[in-house]
């Protein structure tokens, strides 16, 4: 957890963007995040990110509430309490259908929504550097991670040059945080230095 | 060059020069403004409302369902159509946003976000009416199946009143996730925007604390895409299992296969109507024209007029069966308690009928389905209608069955009774007019990823494309 050097691109046409971002790859810089309004689609693979494997997990959960259902209720009917109903059989599998298809259902909503906002380390009071205001509006700000190497300037000029529209250097944490932040009082870091 | 290409000839889905910004502007701008004495005013009237039903309900909770006019013959009346009515109507929300979302319907963006919270205050209105009938309300978790200290006893697996309690709760916790998922990208517009503290902190935390950043997108899109097609079946599931609670009985009138396809497209029939009368005020008081246009309006109106005639035909069907059937008592059901216009409830039958098959024919002529007044009107009258539809099954079933000297027809509903509806017109009401004053009621997002498709500016950047040839258009934009 320690800030880093990033210099941000902020494009306002999706057109323009994209181009850039082959540009940006192919140069070698290292893409840290494109931050967009909506999805826009493509930018993914344009970036070189992989498939997400939420349906995956979202088809786990969605078995596993399948399964809970039916071993919860043959248990309860046929082991449990086996209540006569008519004199029909004990293990009715076609009458638990619907709460089968229910349970999964639901098993695979709340499974993958809680998988999805832990994946994106989503939760309320979490707080996330943001590159620029705007990027919840209506520019498409393209986030690049220096090295020591790296000439900022010459980034921030071939960003230019590709298209961007305003660009920037800026020191921040990338990872996210609960309640405060201050570069100069993390305690961790000033603790160490004391150590040492 | 854009992603995905539409023909010109279809009409724009938002209208007016816009840019990104000029949409996020236009859909936040009543958040982010006083709320106007209209406003006020409905909310008032609303939360009135909400405490007339909230008295009614204390009375029935405090003396008994004995507050209600129901009887041993008609042991259901207005409390479970008035369920029947609001599951109904939380239909269209999520048929909109599911079902048109994987059949790629452009227009869904424009009305996705309202009719989604349609759906959920409309589940949370219906969900009252079971449990308040249960009498003794403090009881009501009875319903949850979990090792009890009480045998165990367990629940019934094999009713579907215990299926019901599944599909609705399911139903109620599916519509929310998926509308809060797609809420948290507009929450964070809000947040980013925010010019006092307050509001900053607020949406702020219900945003969790979203970037915007081309993963956690991609994420989203695939649960939103997941999510829908898990909501499609659903939906018709949640249905079909409320009219298992009639169909699986032995009441004549009840005891049909037809039911299941039936009470779906009515659903949606009553769900769309609802839609309609929502999004046209709100469209009009938030000045939201040019994203709920009459393009919009129209293709609603064609979703009422197809699914208003597939209830028809269901009506049609059930009047033919009762006589094909030559069973006395369906026959007696069908032809003299419902469609006998001088029997004690035949009114209702009529009702149902002039409001739900007649009409909505008018929905034919393009004219009348791109006139806000006559959809406005029309809207009303399909759901009196389908408020007609349940009342019709309901009690002319019940009120003259099987043994004569059983028979009922003096039900009519106390003032608790109505009051307990007029409730959940309050509470509705109450919760519809804090969403529209607090979430944006457009999906700013969404409406962005449909921009430069169908905005009507660039659209006419599209003719260069329509004279292209074949093979260089699929050269451009296929991928």
């Amino acid at each position: 957890m320690a800030k880093k050097k990033f210099v941000v691109g902020c494009f306002d046409d999706e057109a323009v963007l994209f181009p850039a971002v082959k540009k940006v790859r192919t140069a070698g810089y290292k893409l840290h995040d494109i931050y967009t309004p909506f999805a826009v689609h493509g930018l993914d693979h344009a970036m070189g990110l992989r498939e997400t494997s939420l349906h995956t997990a979202g088809f786990i959960y969605g078995i596993t509430g399948t399964t809970t259902a039916i071993s919860c209720i043959s248990w309860i009917f046929t082991k449990d309490w086996p209540l006569n109903i008519g004199g029909k059989p004990h293990f009715a599998l076609p009458a638990w259908i619907p709460i089968c298809f229910e349970l999964t259902v639901l098993f695979a909503a709340v499974g993958m929504v809680l998988t999805f906002c832990y994946l994106c380390q989503l939760a309320p009071f979490v707080k996330k550097h943001h590159f620029h205001a705007r990027a919840t509006d209506d520019l498409f700000v393209m986030v690049i991670e220096c090295t020591d190497k790296t000439n900022t300037d010459d980034l921030k000029a071939f960003l230019s040059n590709s298209g961007a529209i305003e660009t920037d250097l800026q020191f921040a944490e990338a990872d996210w945080w609960v309640g405060r932040y201050d570069n100069d009082e993390i305690p961790f870091e000033n603790k160490q230095e004391l150590a040492a | 060059m854009h992603l995905k290409y539409e023909s010109q000839l279809r009409e724009p889905l938002v209208n007016g020069n816009k840019d990104y910004h000029q949409v996020t502007e236009d859909i936040l701008r009543p958040i982010e403004a006083k709320p106007t004495k209209l406003w006020y005013l409905g909310f008032y009237i609303a939360v009135c409302l909400l405490m007339f039903g909230v008295y009614s309900v204390y009375r029935e909770v405090t003396y008994g369902i004995g507050q209600w006019n129901l009887n041993k013959t008609i042991g259901w009346g207005w409390d479970i159509t008035n369920f029947v009515w609001w599951v109904g109507i939380g239909h269209a929300g999520t048929l909109i946003s599911a079902v048109l979302l994987l059949f790629r319907q452009g227009w869904r963006t424009g009305v996705n976000r309202a009719a989604e919270a349609m759906t959920i205050f409309a589940v949370m209105c219906a969900g009252q009416f079971p449990i308040f009938h249960m009498g003794r309300v403090w009881m009501a978790f009875f319903v949850m199946p979990y090792p009890n200290s009480r045998g165990p006893l367990w629940v019934n697996f094999n009713s579907p009143l215990l299926w019901d309690v599944f599909a609705i709760s399911t139903y109620f916790t599916v519509s929310l996730l998926f509308w809060y998922s797609g809420l948290i990208p507009d929450f964070a517009t809000i947040r980013d925007r925010a010019t006092t503290k307050l509001r900053q902190k607020l949406y702020g935390t219900a945003a969790f604390g979203w970037t915007g950043s081309t993963k956690h997108w991609q994420r989203h899109e695939s649960l939103s895409l997941v999510l829908a097609g898990l909501s499609t079946p659903l939906v018709l599931s949640v249905h079909t299992i409320v009219s298992f609670d009639f169909a699986t009985s032995v009441i004549p009138g009840w005891h049909t296969t037809i039911f299941p396809p039936y009470f779906v497209a009515g659903a949606i029939f009553s769900g769309f109507a609802m839609v309609q009368s929502l999004l046209l005020i709100v469209r009009k008081v938030f000045d939201l024209e040019d994203y709920i246009t009459l393009g919009h309006i129209e293709a609603m109106n064609k979703v009422i007029v197809l699914t208003g005639s597939v209830v028809g035909i269901a009506y049609l069907t059930e009047l033919f069966m009762g006589w094909y059937s030559q069973n006395k008592y369906e026959g007696y059901t069908f032809w003299y308690s419902r469609a006998y216009l001088f029997s004690p409830y035949g009114w209702s039958y009529w009702g149902m009928m002039a409001c739900n098959v007649i009409s909505p024919q008018i929905f034919w002529f393009r004219k009348m389905r791109r006139n806000v007044y006559v959809t406005f009107f029309m809207s009303i009258i399909v759901n009196i209608g389908m408020w007609f539809e349940r009342f019709v099954i309901i009690v002319t079933s019940l009120y003259r069955d099987y043994l004569p000297s059983s028979w009922s027809v003096y039900y009519s509903p106390t003032t608790w009774e109505i009051g307990f509806y007029l409730g959940t017109f309050g509470l509705f009401f109450t919760c519809f007019f804090l969403f529209s004053k607090y979430f944006p009621v457009i999906a700013v997002a969404e409406i962005k990823y449909v921009l430069k498709i169908t905005g009507d500016n660039y659209k006419e950047q599209m003719s260069k494309v329509e004279v292209l040839p074949t093979e260089e258009f699929a050269h451009e934009y296929a991928h």
